[in-house]
C-alpha cells in the first residue's frame, strides 16, 4: 500500500470563490496506491478539493505538490503533469464529436505522440477491461451512462496515468448503472492505482477506500480509515452527515 | 426600365469590382477574426485584453469613420497599402494592384471592422461548447492549441457558422460605402453614374442595382439554410 514518499501533498490548501472559503487550511497527503474516498455534504469543497490537484481550480494559498513536483502554472509544464492524473467527472465529458476509440487514442496521440496503431491497440485493451470494446466504434451519445462513464475511465488510463481523480463519477447515472461503473473502480483499486474519489456511495468507500476523508464547510474534519470512520465518527459533523444517509 | 439592357455593361462591371472586394475582404475578415477569437478566448491575461480591445474599437465604430481612416490615415502615415498587391492575387484582382490606393484603403478598413464581427461569432460557437469538454481535453493533458484544434474548434463551427454567414451578409452590403472612398466603379457607385452624369431615372437603376446584391447575398442565405437543415438532421 502506502509506500515511501506520499504521491499527492496539499498543504494549507485554501480558496475562495469570491466570499466562499471554499478549502479552508485542507492539508492532506496521499500515498502511492492508496485510496482516498471523500466524502462530505453537498457545498462542503470535496469537489473543488479534488480538482485542485490537477489544477483545474487554482487555489489562492496553500501548495501543492504531485510526485514531489510543486503543481506548475499555466503551461506546457501544467499539461504535462495533467498527462500523468486521470480525471474522471460527474458528467463524463466524453469528446461528443469522436467515436469511443477515438476519445481513448487522442491524448496518446496527441499528448504522448504515440503511433495511432499502438494507442489503438492499449486503447482496445482498456475498452475490453471496462466491458465495452464492441462499442468502440460509436459516439458517445449512443451509449449508456454507464457505458460513457466506462469509457471515460477507459480514456484516462489510456495515458497511464500516477494517479485517478473521481469528481462524483456515479452521481449522474441512473441506480441500475452504478454497479458497473463502481466495479471498473474497485477492480483499478485492488491493482493498486492511487485515487482519489469524491462520492456518495457509502458501500465503495467500505470496500475500497484505504482512508475516507470527511469535509464540511471547506475543512477537512476527518480522516481515518473507512471501518473506524463508519463504526465510530469522532466529529459531530461526520455522526450528523452519516445518520442521514445511512438511515434509510 | 431599358437602362438595365443598355447598360448592362455599367452594372457588371459593378457588381465584379464589388464580388471583388467582397470575396478579398471575406477571406481577410475571417483569417483576422479567428485571429482576434484566438486572442480572446487564451489562457494568457494581456493577449486576451488585445482581443477583447480589438472587438470594442471595430465593433463599435461605424464603418464610414473607419473607412476615414484608411483613406486619410494611411496616406498620412506614409503608406499606400503596397503590401496588399500580392504577387498571383493582384492579377486575379486586379484593382488590387492599381497605382490608385483606394480600393485597398477601403480592403483594409472593411476587414478591420467585419474581423471584429467575425470574432464575436466565432466566440459565440466556441461559447456553445461545453465547458466539460475543454476540460476533459486539458486533463488529459492537451494543449489549448491542441485543445482548440482537437475538441473545441471541430464542435464549435456548427453553432458559428449561420452567425457567420449574417456577419458575411451585412459585409456585402456593407461594402456599398466603398464608393464614397475614392473607390470608382463599384456596384452601388454605378447609380452615381447612370443617374448623375448620364440622367437615367434613378429607381430602374436602383432595381438593377438590388439585383446586382441580391445575386450576391441571396444564394449565401440559401447555403446557410441548408447547412442549418442539415446540422438538424445530424442532431
Amino acid at each position: 500500500m502506502t509506500t515511501g514518499e506520499p504521491l499527492i501533498v496539499l498543504d494549507s490548501v485554501n480558496k475562495w470563490f469570491g466570499p466562499l472559503h471554499v478549502l479552508d487550511e485542507v492539508s492532506l497527503s496521499v500515498g502511492r496506491g492508496e485510496v482516498v474516498v471523500v466524502i462530505g455534504p453537498s457545498g462542503s469543497g470535496k469537489s473543488t478539493l479534488c480538482r485542485t490537484i490537477n489544477r483545474l481550480e487554482p487555489i489562492n494559498s496553500g501548495a501543492i505538490t504531485f510526485d514531489g513536483q510543486p503543481l506548475p502554472a499555466e503551461g506546457k509544464a501544467l499539461a504535462k503533469l495533467r498527462s500523468e492524473v486521470g480525471m474522471v467527472f460527474q458528467s463524463f465529458n466524453l469528446f461528443a464529436h469522436k467515436t469511443i476509440l477515438e476519445n481513448v487514442t487522442l491524448g496518446p496521440i496527441k499528448v504522448r505522440k504515440e503511433k495511432p496503431a499502438v494507442a489503438r491497440e492499449r486503447a482496445m485493451a482498456l475498452l475490453d477491461r471496462v466491458g465495452i470494446a464492441n462499442q468502440a466504434d460509436k459516439f458517445p451519445a449512443q451509449l449508456s451512462g454507464g457505458q460513457q462513464q466506462r469509457a471515460a475511465i477507459a480514456r484516462a488510463l489510456a495515458m497511464q496515468p500516477k494517479a485517478m481523480l473521481f469528481d462524483e463519477p456515479t452521481s449522474a447515472l441512473d441506480p441500475e448503472m452504478v454497479g458497473e461503473v463502481l466495479d471498473v473502480m474497485t477492480s483499478l483499486a485492488s491493482d493498486g492505482m492511487t485515487m482519489v474519489v469524491v462520492t456518495h456511495e457509502m458501500g465503495f468507500a467500505r470496500h475500497a477506500a484505504n482512508r475516507v476523508i470527511f469535509m464540511a464547510d471547506g475543512q477537512l474534519v476527518e480522516d481515518a480509515p473507512p471501518a473506524e470512520f463508519f463504526a465510530n465518527p469522532r466529529s459531530e459533523r461526520a455522526k450528523d452527515f452519516l445518520s442521514k444517509i445511512l438511515t434509510h | 426600365m431599358s437602362v438595365l439592357i443598355d447598360k448592362f455593361d455599367v452594372f457588371a462591371g459593378g457588381f465584379w469590382l464589388t464580388l471583388q472586394i467582397c470575396v478579398l475582404a471575406a477571406i481577410g475578415a475571417l483569417i483576422l477574426g479567428a485571429v482576434v477569437a484566438v486572442l480572446r478566448i487564451s489562457p494568457v491575461p494581456p493577449l486576451r485584453a488585445v482581443g477583447t480591445a480589438y472587438v470594442n474599437t471595430f465593433r463599435n465604430l461605424p464603418l464610414t469613420v473607419v473607412m476615414f481612416f484608411a483613406a486619410f490615415g494611411l496616406p498620412a502615415l506614409g503608406s499606400n497599402a503596397d503590401f496588399l498587391r500580392i504577387p498571383v492575387l493582384d492579377s486575379l484582382f486586379n484593382r488590387l494592384g492599381t497605382d490608385l490606393p483606394y480600393f485597398r484603403f477601403a480592403l483594409i478598413a472593411l476587414v478591420l471592422y467585419t474581423a471584429a464581427f467575425v470574432c464575436e461569432a466565432l466566440r459565440s460557437g466556441v461559447n456553445a461548447v461545453p465547458a466539460g469538454q475543454a476540460e476533459a481535453a486539458r486533463s488529459l493533458g492537451l494543449t489549448f492549441g491542441q485543445n482548440l484544434r482537437y475538441v473545441v474548434l471541430p464542435q464549435s463551427w456548427k453553432a458559428s457558422i449561420v452567425p457567420l454567414g449574417s456577419v458575411i451578409i451585412a459585409m456585402i452590403k456593407n461594402s456599398a460605402l466603398i464608393g464614397f472612398f475614392g473607390v470608382v466603379g463599384d456596384l452601388s457607385a454605378t447609380a452615381d453614374q447612370l443617374t448623375g452624369a448620364e440622367g437615367y431615372a434613378f429607381i430602374p437603376v436602383a432595381i438593377g442595382i438590388s439585383i446586382g446584391y441580391l445575386i450576391m447575398t441571396v444564394p449565401l442565405g440559401a447555403l446557410l439554410d441548408r447547412i442549418e437543415k442539415r446540422q438538424a438532421v445530424a442532431r
